[in-house]
């Protein structure tokens, strides 16, 4: 189990985690290939269902990222986000979901260091957690 | 503000009082409309209506512990553009704090509307009530359950009793509404209180010249702390079973297992705001392929699809909004304990933003707003 590769569904913001994946592609930053990365133009428009079916299929972990604070394209959709991941983490624990399984992070599109960085630590965090089994498991 | 006067009972039937009494509304042309609980000529079923003939309202029947529905949408549909003149509604309490959500939401308009609630000791399940109220025609079905009640002797009957939903309510009393019933620490043979709670509610008390009364309301307070934490021991032996009964996937799967994805609790569900579903909509008429595909991938696929998705879906949707009227529950054909589960997680979320859903129209909804530094653990202690 320790050795599985863990899936992890990324939903980032096109203004500045997407730009600041894409610089730490061209700037061949190494980094797994464990993320499947979703671009959305805001965090503000991940509505919760899209967290909650990618865990049911299956996702190892769920990564939300926008902008900092204050660096919103929409003013303030990164803060919305940050609300409904809070729900998140207050409702799926209940039924056995790891906390740990959700994380939300602030990546601005100059920081392509620290986008490398989060996902390397994100892999090995979920490589403990162990496999969601959902992916093959009837889900009713 | 507050102003307390009395409705005296005659003949030992606070029902037909509270019917004089909705009926000097109309007299007075105080309102327009009263939207009240009504018996039906028909099958002495009790439903919602919306009353503008005086002599239409001796069928009114605001006690009965029926609950077919929640009236908030109901209230919500006439009030969704501006009214040209007041309406009353007599709501239950759960009722009232639906159509505030409602109102937060912008489903709906306080402005022209005097909300009146009785206390409510309760209201049987719909299949449960026609058992009850089969008993006797008319109110007296009515009349005996709160003899019952108030005497000590209890909501349950051989066959039925009241539904889980209210037996867990800590909200017997509307403090929100513009008047206050008073029922509870009263002798319903004799007298019923009125409280104004709001300058609206104490003008319509003026209106129709109601006295202010000098009562002592201790008898009251005191029934109502009573029933009060009788109900909070309920609800907190039902959150602890249902937690237990559902605290993996694999408990969750079971626990909603007889679900057939017929969405007969979000339709009666009064803060399932979305207009449209998404559940409904063709996104979930998923390619042939697709679901070959899933079964491939898992062996075996229940079909329909998506049962645990969209309960999970709407408890992150309304859960910060639901007010636990238990009309989930009540609307289930198959008896899946939906209220257990939706008020179990609902505490739970609303504690968490520090929300108490339905309780006033000053609280803004969670998931309405946010502030620049909150929550900062969700995001690794960086705001």
């Amino acid at each position: 189990m320790a050795d599985y590769e863990p899936t992890i569904i990324a939903f980032v913001c096109n203004w500045c985690t997407y730009t600041a994946a894409d610089l730490a592609g061209t700037s061949r930053l190494v980094q797994p290939a464990n993320v499947r990365m979703v671009r959305m133009m805001c965090t503000g428009m991940v509505d919760p269902k899209y967290i909650i079916k990618a865990l049911l299929e299956g996702a190892d972990a769920v990564l939300v990222s926008g902008c900092h604070p204050g660096d919103c394209h929409y003013i303030n959709g990164n803060l919305k986000a940050r609300r409904r991941m809070k729900l998140l983490k207050e409702i799926l624990p209940k039924f056995g979901f790891d906390e740990r399984r959700l994380k939300m992070t602030w990546i601005g599109a100059s920081e392509g260091i620290d986008f490398a960085e989060t996902i390397r630590k994100m892999t090995a965090e979920v490589k403990v957690l162990g496999q969601n089994d959902l992916r093959t498991r009837m889900v009713l | 503000m507050s102003k307390i006067g009395k409705i005296a009972v005659r003949d030992r039937d606070p029902v037909s009082s509270l019917q004089d009494f909705l009926k000097l509304l109309l007299e007075k042309g105080t309102v327009e409309a009263v939207l009240v609980q009504q018996r039906l000529p028909i099958n002495n079923s009790v439903m919602p209506a919306l009353v503008t003939d005086v002599e239409k309202l001796g069928w009114a029947d605001p006690l009965a512990p029926a609950f077919p529905l929640n009236a908030a949408r109901m209230l919500s549909r006439l009030t969704r553009k501006p009214l040209d003149a007041p309406i009353a509604a007599v709501m239950r309490p759960c009722e009232i704090r639906a159509f505030i959500e409602l109102v937060k939401l912008k489903q709906g308009s306080a402005e022209n509307v005097i909300l009146i609630s009785a206390d409510c000791l309760g209201a049987y399940g719909n299949t449960d009530y026609a058992k009850v109220s089969g008993l006797g025609a008319g109110t007296q079905s009515t009349l005996a359950f709160h003899r019952n009640v108030i005497s000590g002797k209890g909501t349950a009957t051989e066959d039925a009793d009241i539904s889980a939903a209210c037996k867990s309510c800590e909200h017997p009393v509307a403090d929100n509404a513009d008047v206050t019933i008073g029922l509870l620490g009263t002798n319903l043979e004799e007298s019923l209180i009125l409280i104004a709670n709001t300058q609206k509610g104490r003008k319509l008390l003026d209106d129709l010249g109601v006295k202010e009364e000098d009562e002592s309301l201790d008898l009251r307070r005191k029934a109502v702390e009573g029933l009060l934490s009788e109900r909070v021991a309920y609800r907190d032996r039902m959150f602890e079973r249902t937690s237990a009964a559902v605290s993996d996937m694999e408990k969750l799967m079971n626990y909603l297992g007889a679900c057939v994805n017929c969405y007969n609790c979000r339709v009666a569900c009064p803060v399932c705001y979305c207009r449209e579903c998404v559940f409904t909509t063709d996104v979930f008429d998923h390619e042939p392929a697709q679901y070959l595909r899933w079964a491939k991938r898992k062996g075996a696929l229940k079909m329909p699809t998506d049962t645990v998705f969209y309960h999970l879906t709407r408890l992150a949707h309304m859960s910060a909004a639901c007010i636990g009227c238990g009309q989930c529950s009540n609307a289930c054909p198959n008896e899946v304990p939906v209220m257990e589960l939706f008020r179990t997680v609902a505490h739970g979320v609303q504690g968490v933003f520090g929300y108490s859903a339905g309780a006033s129209l000053e609280e803004e909804p969670p998931l309405s707003v946010f502030h620049e530094k909150e929550f900062s653990e969700v995001t690794g202690g960086i705001d």
